[in-house]
C-alpha cells in the first residue's frame, strides 16, 4: 500500500445499505449454523411428515393435514423468532459481537430491525418449504390470507420480544439450555401436534394464554375451519409482544 | 498536527459497586500516537472504553473529537474505529466475511483485499472465527479498527499474546497510520510498544495518572543516566569533571574503568570524548546506559507483582 491509504475519509453508509448488508449477514450465519437448521428446518418438517402420515395423536375428523399444518407452521414461527434467535443473539452478546456492533456506524435500532428482516426472511423460507409438503400431503386449506399474515406478524413479534428478553438477560449457556427447554414444553403442551382438548379442562384455560397456543389455535381456526379474523388468539399475542419487547428493551444488556 | 486534542478526558471517576477502577483521572491526547500504560486493573480499559461510549462516567467529562461519546454517538461513531480486547465477530464467520461486512457500514472503506493481504489474512481461508489461531482474530480486530478510515483509532491492548512478527505488522501499520495522519490512542503493558510507537505516553495507575510526556522526557525524568568507558588507570577525574555540566559526576570505578552520571545527550559524550583527545587517552568500551521505560515504569508503580 502506498502512502495516503490510511488518510481519514469517516463516514457511515446509507441506513438502508447497513440494515441491508447487517440483515444478510445474520441470515447467512443462520442457515450455515447446523443446531439452527435442525431447529427451524428439520424438525418442522420431521413433525409434518411424521405425524401426518403416521396415526400416533387422535388430530379429531377430517385429514390429519389439516390439522398438523396449521400448527406447524405456529411451530415454525416460534423456532426462528424465538429459539433460534434467543441462542444466536445470545452469543453474539457473550462473545462480544454485539459490543462491537455498538460502536459501529449502525444504529441498535437498525440493528433489531436487520435481526427482524433475518427472522422474516428465514420465515417466508419455512413457509414455503413447509407449505409445499403439506400440499403434497393433501393440505386444503381455507380462510382469510390476511388473517394468516397478520397472526403470523403478531406471532413473531411476541416471540422475538421473548426470545429477545431471554438473550439479553441470561448468560448464552443458560439461554441455550432453556430455548430449547421452552420449544420443547411448547412444542408439547401448546396445541401444535397435540389437540389442547386432550389436556383436563384446568390445563386448557392455561395453555391457552401461550402465545404458541393462540397462534396455533387461530391459525387452525382459519386455515381448516375458514373462520374471520381470529380476535381472541390475536389479541393474546398482541399482550405478549408488547409484554415481550416492552420487558425486552427496558433489561436488554448488551455486555 | 498538534491542533486540538483528539482526547480530553477530566477528572474521570468510574465505579463499579465498592470498586473506583478511574479515580479523577486526566488525559489530553493530541493528534499522533498515544499510549496509555499501566499495570493489570489500573484503569486503561475503562478508561479508553468511557471514551468509546460503553461507559457512562460518574464523575467528570469525557470528549472525544470534541464529542461526548455518548450524547453524540451517533456523529461520534463513523469518525472512530475501535479494537476490542478480545471477540467481536460472529463465531461461524470467516475473517474476509467479516471485514468485508464492517466495510460496508462505511461511506468510503478501504480496499478490503488489499488489507487482508496487508496483514496476512488471506491464509484464513474458509475457516470460520472460532477456529482462527488467536493471533489471526487479533489482527482481524485490527483490521476492522481501521477499514471504516477514521479519524481516530482506539486499540486495547492491540499486540497482547502477539508471535514476533505479527507484532512487528501490527507496529508498522500502527505506523503507516500515524504517517497518514490518522490519531491512534493504544493501552499496553509493553514498554518497548510504547517506546517505539508513541509521541505521548500517559502512565495509569490506580485510576489515575501518574506520569505523562514523550518517552524521551519520561526517561531523561530519572536522571540517573550513565556513560562509561576504559581507558589507562589514573586519569586526572577532577579536570574531566571540571569540563562536565555542574550536575555529573565522575568517578574511577576500579583502576581504568570510569563512569559518569547526569544528563547523558551527544553534547555530554562530545565533551568526554574531546576531553579524552585533550588528555592522549584513548577512550575503550564507550557504553551509554539510558533509562528505559521499563525502569521509569517500574520506579513509579512499584516493582511488587500485583493480583
Amino acid at each position: 500500500m502506498t502512502t495516503g491509504t490510511y488518510t481519514p475519509r469517516p463516514g457511515a453508509a446509507s441506513l438502508p445499505r447497513m440494515i441491508a448488508a447487517q440483515a444478510a449477514l445474520e441470515t447467512k450465519m443462520l442457515l450455515r449454523n447446523g443446531e439452527q437448521l435442525l431447529l427451524t428446518i428439520v424438525i418442522p418438517t420431521l413433525l409434518l411428515v411424521l405425524f401426518g402420515s403416521v396415526d400416533i395423536v387422535d388430530t379429531g375428523e377430517g385429514k390429519a393435514v389439516d390439522f398438523l399444518a396449521p400448527g406447524i407452521l405456529a411451530l415454525a414461527v416460534m423456532s426462528t423468532a424465538f429459539t433460534g434467535q434467543a441462542i444466536a443473539t445470545g452469543f453474539e452478546r457473550r462473545y462480544g459481537v454485539l459490543k462491537r456492533l455498538a460502536v459501529s456506524p449502525l444504529p441498535r435500532w437498525g440493528l433489531m430491525t436487520a435481526k427482524t428482516l433475518s427472522v422474516l426472511v428465514t420465515e417466508v423460507l419455512q413457509v414455503v418449504l413447509l407449505t409445499v409438503i403439506a400440499f403434497a400431503m393433501g393440505w386444503s386449506p381455507q380462510g382469510n390470507p390476511v388473517a394468516v399474515l397478520l397472526l403470523l406478524i403478531l406471532g413473531t413479534a411476541a416471540f422475538s420480544g421473548l426470545g429477545l428478553l431471554m438473550a439479553g438477560t441470561l448468560k448464552a449457556e443458560a439461554t441455550l439450555a432453556a430455548a430449547n427447554l421452552v420449544f420443547l414444553l411448547l412444542l408439547v403442551g401448546g396445541g401444535v401436534v397435540v389437540p389442547l382438548d386432550k389436556f383436563p379442562d384446568a390445563a386448557q384455560s392455561v395453555l391457552g394464554l401461550l402465545p404458541i397456543a393462540a397462534l396455533s389455535d387461530g391459525l387452525r381456526d382459519v386455515l381448516q375451519h375458514g373462520a374471520g379474523m381470529p380476535w381472541g388468539d390475536l389479541g393474546i399475542l398482541a399482550v405478549w409482544a408488547v409484554l415481550g419487547l416492552g420487558a425486552a428493551a427496558r433489561f436488554f444488556r448488551w455486555e | 498536527m498538534r491542533s486540538d486534542p483528539v482526547v480530553q478526558v477530566r477528572a474521570l471517576v468510574k465505579r463499579y459497586g465498592e470498586k473506583t477502577a478511574v479515580d479523577g483521572l486526566d488525559l489530553t491526547a493530541r493528534a499522533g500516537v498515544t499510549a496509555v500504560l499501566g499495570p493489570n486493573g489500573a484503569g486503561k480499559t475503562t478508561t479508553i472504553e468511557t471514551c468509546e461510549g460503553y461507559r457512562k462516567p460518574d464523575e467528570g467529562t469525557v470528549r472525544v473529537l470534541g464529542l461526548d461519546p455518548i450524547r453524540e454517538a451517533t456523529a461520534l461513531r463513523p469518525r472512530i474505529g475501535v479494537m476490542l480486547q478480545s471477540g467481536g465477530v460472529y463465531s461461524g464467520a470467516r475473517a474476509d466475511e467479516m471485514l468485508r461486512h464492517v466495510a460496508k457500514l462505511h461511506a468510503h472503506p478501504l480496499d478490503v483485499d488489499a488489507l487482508i493481504e496487508r496483514l496476512g489474512l488471506g491464509s484464513c481461508g474458509r475457516t470460520t472465527y472460532r477456529r482462527l489461531s488467536g493471533g489471526q482474530q487479533q489482527r482481524l480486530a485490527l483490521a476492522m479498527a481501521v477499514v471504516g478510515r477514521p479519524e481516530l483509532v482506539f486499540l486495547d491492548e492491540p499486540t497482547a499474546g502477539l508471535d514476533p512478527q505479527a507484532r512487528r505488522a501490527t507496529w508498522d501499520l500502527v505506523r503507516d497510520l500515524r504517517a497518514d495522519g490518522v490519531s491512534v490512542i493504544l493501552t499496553t503493558h509493553y514498554m518497548d510498544e510504547a517506546e517505539q510507537l508513541a509521541d505521548d505516553v500517559a502512565i495509569i495507575d490506580a485510576g489515575r495518572v501518574i506520569a505523562r510526556g514523550t518517552p524521551e522526557e519520561l526517561c531523561r525524568g530519572g536522571a540517573e543516566n550513565t556513560l562509561g568507558f576504559t581507558g589507562r588507570p589514573a586519569l586526572d577525574v577532577a579536570s574531566l569533571l571540571k569540563a562536565l555540566p555542574a550536575d555529573s559526576t565522575a568517578v574511577e570505578l576500579t583502576p581504568g574503568v570510569y563512569r559518569v552520571t547526569g544528563k547523558v545527550d551527544p553534547q555530554l559524550l562530545a565533551t568526554v570524548t574531546s576531553w579524552c583527545a585533550q588528555h592522549g587517552v584513548m577512550p575503550d568500551r564507550i557504553s551509554v546506559e539510558r533509562h528505559t521505560l521499563e525502569d521509569v515504569f517500574l520506579e513509579l508503580t512499584g516493582k511488587e507483582l500485583r493480583s
